[in-house]
């Protein structure tokens, strides 16, 4: 029977993650969209690397700066006992960074089609800024969040490169399905390999076809 | 009465904005001048969207001054944009309770709904309604904000004729039924002279005149320099009669009658018409033999002569109400008009407006 951890774990992963993204994504998105500085291309730049570096250039700058001899790594070493590298936090580390702009530049682009318009509105009802975000921003961007978060989990469970490097191949903490098929056919268990592969490619195409059709269709009425 | 202060400078582009105003906003006080004078962006200031430099005080309340900005959503002011900008996720009975719970106040939903007839419309989201059931639902979201000030910029321009014909008497109903004064941005002089009770007219980023319509109206081009506006009069007239025979409608001016096409008004309706100084005749003797009809008697009060062109503006009195007529400097000369004499005006033309209440 195959074993069914790397699913679980990649699973976990992939919900860990999104759920950070969706809190860390949501000030930076709105920062980006709302931004009229100068800096704004650079922020946008950085935001947009992890989509053109190789995962393990990512990967190796994650190593080196979360290794328990880096300041980042030993504080982390220091509060928790544990080290960041081949774990499962600092998987979800490099989760968080490797998947940041499948958040970030949905939500920045769906904030950026709202405008100022509904804000202003909300404000002349006397809703705050908060109040406003929260009442009307957030509804009306209904689509766009439902669009990053698809992207980030889909793309957290198809990770490798970074995962490899900085997490390795521990079973039940670090050993996700992508990892598992690599080690499937390392070991030349073609059988395990196509069962994984299947069931990655299946998955991809069902959450691609749902951004699709949802991005098409998607009406959002909340009474 | 209430009050609005303000000093403001604001640069947007090659355009500047320059204001300096004291007025009392009682009714509809119409914020009117071409486009591009500025109106709209004065409006936005007010609300507090666009932060001008300078000082903004409304009621005794200060929004802003040398180190004090009241953001929007604490000034209170109601805004009704040109585009609605009703909230797409929510049904129109949802925008209304989304600025209801966010207020308390006098204005009941029950009162909104009634006065603006958004009862067939409660159930229906926003984007199956039309431009002018938009505007009405914008309207009541805006009124159950309980706003002491409420804003209107050019609400009807995306309308059509008839959906505006529809509109204005909601509009102009707003200030009696609530108490709340409103300030309504309009290039239009047929809205101005429908709806308005006091004027403030802007041109090139600044305020060039102030006050009640008819005297701010009747001045408003004068030392305008340069200005394409038609100048003219408001005058207020009540519906007298009707005669079936000859189609016409009397209405009567200051004790005088007058009579235009007719028109569907009830007796004893008060409207306003638009006179232009270019379609005022003078004539020193009552005249004969005319086929313009519309004939009234008044004492001259100014008279202006525009000294590089051949033209003079002739200020009469007709009963208390200002008249206003463009003629020659050569006919003032020779008619030996001058201020204090009597004369005849000739009205060769009415733009007639329906004022309701």
């Amino acid at each position: 029977m195959i074993d069914l951890a790397p699913l679980w774990l990649t699973l976990k992963l992939a919900a860990v993650t999104t759920l950070i993204l969706v809190l860390l994504g949501t000030p930076l998105a709105w920062a980006l969209a709302r931004s009229r500085s100068q800096w704004k291309p650079v922020a946008e730049a950085l935001t947009a690397l992890p989509l053109v570096l190789p995962p393990t250039v990512i990967g190796f700058y994650l190593l080196v700066f979360l290794s328990p001899s880096a300041p980042l790594g030993a504080a982390w070493r220091d509060a928790t006992g544990q080290a960041l590298t081949f774990s499962f936090a600092g998987l979800v580390v490099a989760s968080c960074l490797y998947s940041l702009p499948f958040m970030v530049q949905p939500l920045q682009s769906a904030f950026e089609s709202l405008g100022r318009a509904p804000l202003e509105a909300a404000a002349s009802l006397r809703a705050g800024p908060w109040d406003a975000f929260f009442s009307v921003v957030l509804p009306l961007s209904a689509r766009g969040y439902l669009t990053a978060v698809v992207l980030s989990f889909a793309h957290t469970i198809g990770e490798f490169g970074v995962v490899l490097m900085v997490g390795g191949n521990i079973p039940g903490r670090t050993k996700v399905i992508s990892i598992a098929i690599y080690e499937q056919v390392e070991t030349i268990n073609y059988a395990q390999a196509h069962l994984w592969s299947a069931g990655m490619l299946a998955f991809a195409f069902v959450i691609l076809l749902l951004v699709y059709t949802l991005n098409r269709r998607f009406p959002v009425h909340l009474g | 009465m209430s009050a609005l202060s303000l000093d403001i400078r604001l640069q947007q582009g090659d355009f500047r904005l320059n204001a300096v105003l004291e007025a009392e906003l009682a009714g509809i006080t119409a914020l009117f001048g071409p486009s591009g004078a500025g109106k709209s962006t004065l409006l936005r200031a007010i609300a507090g969207f666009d932060r001008a430099e300078g000082r903004i005080g409304f009621d005794g309340l200060t929004w802003q001054g040398p180190d004090r900005f009241v953001p929007p959503h604490q000034r209170g002011v109601g805004m009704v944009f040109q585009d609605a900008r009703l909230f797409g996720h929510l049904s129109v009975a949802g925008n209304l309770r989304f600025a209801a719970r966010r207020a308390a106040g006098a204005i009941t939903q029950d009162t909104v709904v009634q006065a603006l007839d958004l009862a067939p419309l409660l159930s229906r989201r926003p984007a199956s309604l039309s431009g002018g059931e938009r505007q009405r639902v914008a309207i009541g979201r805006a009124l159950l904000a309980q706003p002491r000030l409420m804003l209107m910029d050019e609400p009807l321009a995306a309308l059509d004729l008839a959906r505006k014909a529809q509109i204005l008497p909601y509009i102009a109903r707003l200030p009696g039924m609530f108490g709340i004064p409103v300030l309504y941005v309009t290039h239009s002089v047929e809205e101005l002279a429908q709806i308005a009770d006091r004027l403030i007219a802007m041109q090139d980023g600044q305020i060039v005149a102030s006050g009640p319509l008819a005297q701010t109206f009747a001045r408003l081009d004068i030392g305008a320099g340069g200005s394409r506006f038609e100048g003219g009069v408001i005058l207020r007239a009540q519906v007298a009669g009707h005669d079936a025979g000859y189609r016409l409608t009397r209405l009567s001016v200051a004790g005088h009658e007058l009579v235009m096409p007719e028109a569907a008004l009830a007796i004893g309706d008060t409207v306003q018409l638009r006179v232009r100084a270019r379609d005022v005749m003078l004539a020193t003797a009552r005249p004969e033999g005319l086929s313009a009809q519309n004939l009234l008697a008044g004492r001259i009060t100014e008279i202006l002569s525009e000294a590089d062109t051949p033209f003079a503006e002739v200020f009469l009195d007709v009963g208390g109400q200002g008249l206003r007529a463009r003629v020659t400097r050569a006919a003032v000369d020779q008619m030996g008009l001058r201020v204090g004499a009597q004369a005849f005006a000739v009205l060769k033309a009415i733009s007639f407006d329906r004022r309701v209440g």
